[in-house]
């Protein structure tokens, strides 16, 4: 099938950057979003261009690397899947496509498509762990945990660091994220002890590096290739209510 | 002379790990504080590694390509982590595991290795838990477990399909407690490119800056490479597209062995290649082999859909070569037994390369609620990939490249025969011979991180405690820089007309076809022309845009196809001169009458380990001889 496409080009994090037109006319429906780009950029660099950067790794929804706003939407039309999981069948012949990387003042263009998400690592280094050191752990079956308790952390837990929620949002909170692993923690006993500090913790680091507060808007869930739930984001508003009294 | 001291402490194999703790050198808290430590990669081996050695003090600086540690390729891993703590109450123990390895491996790892993998499983699982892990549990709030090939017990802890993730999030963000302490300092976007080797010992790396591609200098005691395997080498593979052998090879080239390079594993249930613009593959975990059934029609020109291909007319071949583990076989074995079903003729699919992998029964038997517990983000995945609902239709499956058993020499410290320079996870070749079995990889990735290596450095560190920090401003930093500047410079003034990807898929084609799920002498020897050839010409023809320093994304790809030649070299050579089969290692020369591997004791029961001499010498073999004093070596039956 023929399609076009606008994709955003910016040689370095100081450059302007603007859209530039390409056209396709053999593009396959079985391919990934992320294989016609890298069918585009070979033909880019035949013609003796500089191909689009973009940061990929796993192509298979686990690491979080790729990420991109299509037609305005991040990871595109389908529900549930991340940039990489995005097939061509989801377009169809003709179609004008736009593709740019997230906007979001926490995470600075740095070529293309490719963007900073450092601050998702901050956020995490600030309190998103248990602090338990290496040799210190207790007979892992010493602690019964209800596996409906388990199966929520778990949920929680699948989160993979991409970024959509924040792309998603309109205030770009990165709430999703943080109120993933805090909830991840609350459910479990081992993450009581930190909890109060944890959540304070997190929800500082996250206004210090310039993400917005959220508004419920629900934008992140309804984007989230892992379809991360806001009861998450609810569950933190408590933890952060109680820490607060306490 | 050989070079290979494996330094395995004497004394029963239960016993060795413990006594050897209890002799090791100590560095005092107050020393650790003046010692840093290189760590290269953040999956689960280098994650828990670090996190481990900033808690004891050390300072760690971590380099990774990835722009965060938590994308490292362990993060894709699916299926589950193996321990021996008996929950089932079905008679596990540390020496089955340890058995299981060594006969899953083909009689091809040291004993003693394996012994404490096994050993320290147990620790791993409590390690994970502690740090907040939702491992799968039953309704009584206890851990659950499943099994995977190649053992007859349930030993594998399991999040859903998506251990891998759950486990290196957990070190890495153990890590990211150090980082925020101020013990581990970061560097993400990091290609290592070169290991810098003083008076005979490891001090430092060459590292590109991938935002920038300034080329800089980073010095410490010890160095770890934790830098994941290099299955890509095949192109088409499970693992994440931008895995490498680059740092690998890069200690090899400064004085570093290789072993095992040609011992690569071929998973058998890969979604199968769907079309020519694919850029990976994706696994279906081993654990599906639990409750999926594996099997092609009996008749050659089957037309009908699977569903309608009646009990009578389908050969679930595993069950019947091997009725004793049926489905749950090693993955050399079902691998070799969907290629010999699909070469007859009875594949199915639009290519013919494909079986059915079918969870009818196990749906029937147990309800769709029990299989989506278990299997249902695999489940998703597939149909994600596929477009077809694995609920109500069977999986098509075919083996793909997915983990390497070679890798850098290590010693029982798991340091490489340079002095200082360790190898962790799948980067070394320690624990898993001929064969790796399912759930063994992150299980001694982290025992790798966790609890070895931080016992095992501190006997080398002793004796570093008075050597102030290292400078980069020495002739030997300034000479590994002027060599990886001038390697680089020529990739660029190359000024072709081919792209990197189209000589990395005819690289990967070779050795797919010459040295993959079968060898022979013929065709290996035809390989090793071929890739000579496509060798040159990608020296000559190669077209790479862009600078040298700037983000560079083709640019990264050409330095880590340039070493992919070299390393497909390596490969070639080791399968041609291990003239018997073992394992994953299929030398067609050398079968049994029911077309098994067979192996030559007498010969090969060694650790082939090469030894890099100059560009235009061939490399050296070294052969580490393996004894077994606790297990009988039998041929492998799993019938
Ligand atoms: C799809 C799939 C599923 C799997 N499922 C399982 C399973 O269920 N159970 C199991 O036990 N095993 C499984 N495995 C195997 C297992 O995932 C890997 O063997 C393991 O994760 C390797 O971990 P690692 O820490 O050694 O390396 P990796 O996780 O590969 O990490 C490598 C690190 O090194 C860095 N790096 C590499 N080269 C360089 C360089 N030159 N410069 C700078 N940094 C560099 C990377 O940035 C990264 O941080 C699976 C593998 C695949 C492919
Ligand atoms: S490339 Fe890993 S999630 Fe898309």
């Amino acid at each position: 099938m023929k399609i076009t496409l606008k994709i955003w080009r910016q040689k370095t994090s100081q450059d302007k950057g603007k859209f530039v037109t390409y056209k396709l006319d053999d593009v396959s429906k079985e391919m990934t979003f992320l294989e016609m780009l890298d069918y585009l950029n070979e033909k880019i660099i035949m013609e003796g261009e500089i191909p689009i950067a973009f940061d990929s790794d796993c192509r298979e929804g686990i690491c979080g690397s790729c990420g991109l706003y299509i037609n305005g939407r991040p990871n595109g039309p389908q529900k549930g899947v991340t940039t990489c999981q995005l097939s061509m069948s989801a377009f169809k012949d003709g179609d004008k496509i736009t593709v740019e990387p997230w906007r979001s003042k926490a995470f600075p263009v740095l070529k293309d498509l490719i963007i900073d998400r450092n601050a998702f690592d901050e956020l995490i280094q600030s309190g998103g762990y248990i602090s338990v050191n290496t040799g210190a752990a207790p007979e892992a079956n010493s602690i019964p945990i209800k596996k409906e308790n388990s199966e929520i952390a778990f949920d929680a837990g699948v989160c993979i660091g991409c970024g959509s929620c924040v792309a998603a949002c309109k205030n770009a909170s990165a709430m999703l994220f943080i109120s993933a692993k805090v909830s991840q923690y609350a459910v479990l006993p081992q993450g009581q002890v930190e909890a109060k500090e944890r959540v304070q913790a997190m929800i500082k680091k996250m206004d210090e590096l310039g993400f917005g507060n959220c508004t419920n808007t629900g934008a992140c869930e309804a984007e989230c290739p892992k379809e991360i739930s806001l009861t998450n984001i609810a569950r933190l508003n408590r933890e952060f209510l109680a820490a607060k009294i306490s | 002379m050989t070079k290979l001291n494996a330094k395995i402490p004497e004394g029963l194999l239960a016993e060795k790990w413990t006594k050897h703790k209890a002799s090791v050198k100590l560095v005092s808290p107050a020393n650790k504080k003046k010692l840093d430590i290189i760590v290269v990669g953040a999956g689960a081996a280098g994650a828990s590694a670090a996190a481990s050695l900033g808690e004891l003090g050390y300072n760690v600086k971590v380099f990774v390509f990835h722009d965060s540690p938590r994308r490292a390729h362990s993060i894709a891993s699916q299926g589950g982590i193996n321990a021996t703590k008996n929950y089932k109450n079905d008679a596990d123990s540390d020496y089955r595991l340890f058995y299981d390895m060594i006969k899953g491996g083909d009689f091809r790892a040291r004993e003693a290795n394996v012994y404490r993998a096994a050993e320290i499983s147990n620790n791993i699982i409590d390690q994970y838990v502690a740090q907040g892990v939702p491992f799968a549990r039953e309704y009584s709030g206890y851990l659950a477990n499943r099994s995977f090939g190649g053992v007859q017990v349930s030993r594998t802890f399991y999040a859903q399909g998506q251990t891998g993730q759950q486990c290196t999030l957990a070190a890495y963000q153990a890590m990211s407690r150090q980082i925020k302490a101020g013990k581990i300092k970061l560097f993400s976007r990091r290609d290592v490119l070169d290991l810098v080797v003083i008076e005979g010992k490891a001090r430092g790396i060459i590292t590109r800056n991938l935002l920038t591609g300034e080329i800089e200098r980073h010095s410490a005691h010890a160095i770890v490479f934790a830098t994941g395997g290099y299955g890509t080498i095949y192109y088409l593979s499970t693992l994440a597209i931008n895995s490498n052998g680059s740092a690998a090879l890069a200690a090899y080239k400064k004085g570093a062995l290789i072993a095992n390079p040609s011992m690569a594993q071929i998973h058998p249930t890969s979604i199968p290649v769907l079309n020519e613009y694919q850029s990976k593959l994706t696994l279906m975990s081993e654990s599906l082999r639990n409750d999926g059934r594996v099997w092609v029609p009996k008749k050659k020109d089957e037309k009908r859909p699977p569903n309608e291909v009646p009990e009578e007319d389908r050969d679930y071949y595993l069950e019947r070569k091997y009725p004793a583990f049926g489905n749950l076989v090693p993955r050399d074995v079902a691998s070799r037994a969907a290629k010999e079903r699909c070469d007859a003729g009875y594949g199915v699919g639009k290519t013919g390369l494909a079986v059915y992998l079918d969870f009818r029964d196990a749906i029937q038997n147990q309800g769709k609620e029990t299989i989506v517990g278990k299997y249902g983000t695999l489940f998703d995945l597939y149909r994600k990939v596929t477009g077809i609902n694995p609920y109500e239709e069977p999986m098509r499956i075919y083996p793909a490249s997915h983990y390497t058993m070679g890798g850098l020499w290590v010693d029982f410290n798991l340091m490489t025969t340079i002095p200082g320079l360790y190898a962790i996870g799948e980067a070394n070749f320690s624990d898993h011979g001929a064969n790796r079995l399912g759930a063994s990889s992150l299980m001694q990735c982290a025992g790798d991180g966790y609890f070895i290596l931080p016992v095992t450095i501190g006997d080398y560190l002793a004796d570093e405690i008075m050597t102030p920090t290292i400078s980069t401003d020495t002739p030997e930093f300034e000479q590994a820089e002027k060599e990886v500047l001038e390697k680089l410079k020529k990739l660029l003034s190359i000024n072709g007309s081919q792209t990197v990807k189209s000589f990395h898929k005819k690289l990967g084609n070779i050795l797919w076809t010459y040295s993959g799920m079968q060898r022979n002498e013929e065709g290996l020897k035809k390989a090793l022309e071929m890739i000579k050839e496509l060798n040159d010409e990608f020296w000559k023809d190669l077209k790479i845009p862009g600078g040298l320093y700037e983000l560079n994304q083709e640019f990264e790809k050409a330095k880590r196809v340039a070493d992919f030649f070299d390393l497909a070299q390596l490969i070639i050579l080791d399968a041609l001169n291990r003239k018997e089969s073992c394992g994953a290692h299929f030398r067609e020369e050398f079968q049994t009458k029911e077309g098994e591997p067979k192996r030559d004791d007498e010969n090969y029961s060694y650790v082939a380990s090469w030894e890099y001499v100059d560009e235009n010498t061939p490399p050296k073999l070294h052969k580490e001889q393996l004894t077994f004093e606790f297990v009988k070596v039998t041929q492998r039956s799993y019938k």
